[in-house]
């Protein structure tokens, strides 16, 4: 490695990774939609398990939508950080002299892209499948909007815990579960609460502070956690 | 010289044979606590105007919680003293902690749940404390998940030590979000500033088996601790001299009848 490339920019290394990983996604376009379609056919069966009567449907269609978002972002989740543990690249980006946090935001703001986002506008039409009433359509965008990418951010430090393991995928959701339940309550009670006409600019806040912490402190745990699972 | 101790403890041989004298007193403390508070709260504490006899359950429940939730801080800051200081013994500490915090949130779910039946007429109720308390049990689950999945000792430690860290941000924002979510739980009733709403004659004995509580618990992740060291230490000399001694005195107490082991 020459003197140049050793001293490349921490936010030239973020750009390019994230442009690297961008393009990765668009070449595996089966594994991008595989969340979507979960997030589909899960809100599917719950007519058909539940009641299929619009009145039922409309009360509790805000807090399904939150929690079929939650479990397919999880299913994605053990992807995050496995294919580059796998072909070597994840310590290549261990050993670089730039800061592992912004390597780490990168990928999980790639991972936000291809998947909180999509499901976040794909969102609407599950609340028309739900009867959702009309005053809970922009909320729950907001919302998932926010919560997602908090999702995204905290599953990242599972992903990076497990990353090591081979059957890492149930224990990763095992884990990262209970650390969703904040961004779960808020979101789906914002829908609720909006959905009854009140004004949710309280929850709103608390989603945008759960993000703010995230941002800040999950690349740290989750670059301490690849350190760790890299050794073993 | 004041600070010698401090940096023993990170030895667990050290540790090892320095909690021996320990544990006799640490038993008897913990024994005697527990007779005073359990007979005290059961028979002599008075009954509760609103909820009979009832109530008497709280001095099993509140000292199970209230370990349930300090031993995750243990667990998590004896993981953070691994990290830090890379010393094993924190690591061992911290594995002891956390089965034993499991053992007591359960306790702390199944008697707030068998007070509830006959108070609120129900088992289960997804009620603020509880529902944090469930979520703290599920974290605990997720952390002894965790340390045994890698086949690598180290690795496990210091993912666990991680993960716990991870979770004692989330500990209070869980508490704080299914507060403000849906609540039917008591408040607090004792408060350490200002008055407790709580009648002295149930306080007392309510006191007591806190104290007993944490007694026992740090006898047993004391002994879980030192059944830790002696797993993870089993191929040093020092184990193996403490086993050959431990046989050779066994072999000798067989003809003496009576003979005491220790």
């Amino acid at each position: 490695m020459t003197e140049a490339t050793l001293q490349t920019g921490t936010f030239a290394v973020f750009w390019a990774t994230l442009r690297r990983d961008l393009l990765l996604a668009v070449r595996h376009r089966a594994e991008m939609v595989n969340p979507l379609v979960f997030f589909l056919i899960a809100i599917t069966l719950i007519p058909l398990g539940v009641s299929p009567e619009s009145k039922t449907l409309a009360a509790i269609a805000p807090g399904l939508i939150w929690v079929m978002a939650l479990l397919a972002t999880l299913l994605s989740l053990d992807g995050l950080f496995r294919s580059d543990f796998e072909d070597g690249s994840l310590e290549q980006m261990l050993i670089g002299p730039q800061p592992l946090y912004f390597t780490v935001l990168a990928k999980v703001m790639v991972h936000w892209l291809v998947t909180g986002l999509p499901l976040t506008l794909m969102s609407p039409l599950l609340g028309v499948m739900l009867a959702l009433p009309s005053g809970g359509y922009g909320p729950l965008c907001i919302t998932l909007l926010l919560g997602t990418a908090s999702m995204s951010l905290i599953g990242a430090v599972g992903a990076a815990l497990t990353v090591a393991l081979r059957k890492g995928g149930l224990l990763l959701s095992l884990i990262v579960m209970p650390l969703y339940v904040p961004v779960l309550i808020f979101g789906a009670s914002a829908v609720h609460n909006a959905v009854l006409g009140s004004v949710i600019n309280s929850q709103l806040a608390v989603l945008g502070a759960f993000l703010a912490l995230a941002v800040v402190l999950a690349p740290l745990a989750a670059a301490g956690a690849l350190r760790v699972s890299s050794d073993g | 010289m004041a600070w010698q101790w401090f940096h023993r403890l990170g030895s667990p041989r050290w540790f090892y044979e320095k909690t021996q004298a320990w544990l006799p007193w640490l038993t008897v403390v913990t024994l005697t606590l527990l007779i005073v508070g359990t007979v005290w709260g059961l028979a002599f504490a008075p009954v509760d105007a609103k909820q009979g006899n009832s109530y008497r359950i709280i001095y099993i429940h509140v000292p199970a919680a209230f370990l349930a939730l300090a031993g995750y801080y243990i667990m998590a800051i004896s993981g953070a003293v691994g990290l830090i200081w890379k010393m094993k013994l924190p690591y061992m500490v911290m594995k002891s902690a956390a089965p034993i915090g499991a053992a007591l949130t359960f306790i702390s779910l199944v008697t707030g749940s068998i007070w509830g039946k006959p108070t609120w007429g129900t088992w289960w109720e997804w009620d603020a404390r509880i529902t944090s308390m469930l979520i703290l049990f599920f974290l605990y689950l997720g952390i002894m998940a965790l340390q045994q999945a890698f086949h690598s000792r180290d690795t496990g430690d210091k993912a666990g030590a991680i993960l716990a860290l991870v979770g004692t941000v989330n500990i209070p924002i869980i508490y704080k979000s299914v507060d403000w979510w849906y609540t039917l739980h008591q408040p607090a009733s004792i408060k350490f500033v200002g008055e407790s709403t709580i009648h002295a004659s149930m306080l007392y004995p309510l006191l007591a088996m806190v104290i007993a509580f944490y007694c026992f618990y740090a006898l047993v992740l004391l002994l879980y601790t030192r059944a830790e060291i002696l797993r993870r230490e089993s191929r040093t000399q020092w184990v193996s001299d403490l086993v050959a001694q431990q046989v050779s005195s066994d072999n000798k107490d067989i003809p003496v009848k009576g003979g005491s082991t220790i």
